[in-house]
């Protein structure tokens, strides 16, 4: 399986993650809708990884298992890492409060959210959506 | 998940459709109607607008590809708010969740009131008490020691909600399990400013006023922790005196001591206690006062106590417009013979 990774360093390679996982939604078949789903969980993932790490690289790729195809984002980072995940998995936590943005707002968007982060060291995210 | 729910498709498509033919109110109140099922299947904004998409694209074969791509914008716009909308319905779950839990807890604590009043041929007892919101700040307490003495507890959590019925229980607890002999007035707040000032957060203070009647004498010997004063009221004169609660609220010091008074009563004589939910009970014309309190209490005297402790909870809840401010606990002794 190829995939396709992106660096983040600025806010235009946030947009490069979008239009990279916009691609391979299509490809894979997503309708419209959930082609803006992906791409608003990856902006969501690549501009944590701005704000807080400074530098880390979004990965997409198509996965398939027995009976399913998907797309499957990953985020990481060597930055600070996420100190309390159970209150940032809270909703209204955010600092944008109650808009349903940020890290649970991508749990939402995609079927599969599995995060790792370590203080000091860094954070890992990988989200899957499937196709239905 | 592009809902392909076909039967609502077939709705919005037909509803639609009579609307770009008759452009008439009554397909837009259709649409209104539709709407309503929409939010009953938790359908989110961005479904919604890709079903129109969907839906306008079929009835109007040759729309212009400006219009199309705009719809796709307007999609990527929508999924935000479907996020907002998604976790404005969980938010909404988590507080019924907690209504229900509070719920549970306000049983609880109506459960630490006494089961009944105690009964006597020579005291008549009624007691009023009415939470402001789902739990109670106030409580009281009665303890019949079978030798002719009946103790009385009114308390006043100052903080409302769960932190006051939380120490509600714990007041409960430390009075019954003080020894028979500490129940003189005085001593017993003693007692309990220690457990409250050992257990509480220096941010709550409870008033209370304790007292104990004397069945055989007709005395009611009590003291006070800066809780609201109550009255004792003289039949014959048909006069009120102020009771003397002032003392020092518990919690407050380690050791604080209370002064104990005695209030003798003559048939007819009444105790009223109260918590400051009564008083300060305010209508748009401002707080009721003492005077108009005891004068509510005086047009009622005819009645059994508790019929007096009822009829002027009624006639408070009517002046401040059946919304109450605090929570309310009003107690009447009357010596009967
Ligand atoms: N990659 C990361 N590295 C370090 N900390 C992070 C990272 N991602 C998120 N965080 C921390 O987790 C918190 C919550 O992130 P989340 O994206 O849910 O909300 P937000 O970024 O504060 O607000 P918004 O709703 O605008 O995204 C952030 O405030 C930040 O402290
Ligand atoms: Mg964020």
């Amino acid at each position: 399986m190829s995939q396709t990774c992106v660096e983040v360093r600025s806010e235009w390679s946030i947009v490069a993650a979008r239009q990279a996982g916009r691609t391979i939604a299509k490809e894979v078949g997503f309708g419209s809708v959930d082609q803006a789903r992906i791409t608003t969980a990856i902006s969501e993932l690549a501009r944590n990884i701005y704000l807080y790490a400074k530098v880390g690289e979004i990965c997409i790729e198509k996965v398939v298992e027995a009976n399913k195809v998907g797309v499957k984002v990953s985020a990481s980072d060597n930055g600070p890492g996420i100190k309390d995940l159970r209150r940032v998995m809270e909703d209204g936590y955010t600092t944008s409060g109650g808009l349903g943005a940020g890290l649970p707002g991508v749990k939402r968007l995609m079927d599969e959210f599995l995060i790792d982060s370590k203080e000091g060291e860094g954070t890992k995210i990988h989200a899957v959506k499937w196709l239905r | 998940m592009e809902k392909t729910d076909v039967s609502l498709q077939e709705m919005y498509k037909s509803i639609l459709e009579g609307y770009l033919h008759t452009g008439s109110e009554h397909a837009l109140y259709e649409a209104q109607q539709f709407s309503r099922q929409l939010i009953k299947e938790n359908m989110t904004p961005e479904e919604m607008v890709n079903l129109h998409v969907v839906v306008a694209r079929e009835l109007i074969p040759d729309l212009p590809s400006e219009v199309l791509e705009a719809n796709d914008f307007l999609l990527e716009v929508m999924v935000g708010y479907g996020l907002a909308y998604r976790e404005h319905q969980s938010l909404r779950d988590r507080q019924q969740q907690l209504e229900s839990e509070l719920a549970v807890a306000a049983q609880m604590q109506q459960e630490l009131l006494p089961k009944r009043i105690p009964k006597s041929p020579v005291l008549d007892i009624g007691i009023k008490t009415v939470a402001a919101d789902v739990v109670s700040g106030d409580y009281y307490h009665f303890i019949e020691d079978g030798n002719d003495h009946i103790g009385i507890a009114v308390a006043d959590i100052i903080g409302k909600g769960v932190p006051a019925a939380l120490s509600m229980s714990m007041i409960k607890y430390a009075i019954d399990s003080l020894p028979e002999q500490r129940l003189q007035p005085s001593a017993l707040l003693e007692n309990l400013n220690r457990v409250v000032e050992q257990n509480i957060s220096s941010n709550m203070f409870i008033t209370m006023i304790y007292g104990s009647y004397d069945l055989k004498e007709h005395k009611f010997q009590y003291s006070g922790a800066g809780h609201e004063p109550g009255f004792y009221y003289n039949h014959s004169s048909r006069q009120f005196v102020d009771l003397n609660t002032k003392g020092l609220v518990l919690g407050v010091m380690k050791k604080a001591v209370f002064k104990e008074y005695e209030q003798k009563l003559s048939p007819g004589d009444l105790i009223i206690l109260l918590s400051d939910g009564v008083t300060e009970c305010r209508a748009e014309s401002g707080f009721i006062e003492r005077s108009e309190l005891t004068e509510i209490i005086r047009k009622y005297e005819h009645l059994s106590a508790q019929e007096i402790v009822e009829n002027v909870y009624s006639e408070l809840e009517q002046f401040q417009n059946f919304q109450l401010q605090d929570d309310f606990t009003l107690m009447i002794l009357r010596r009967e013979v």
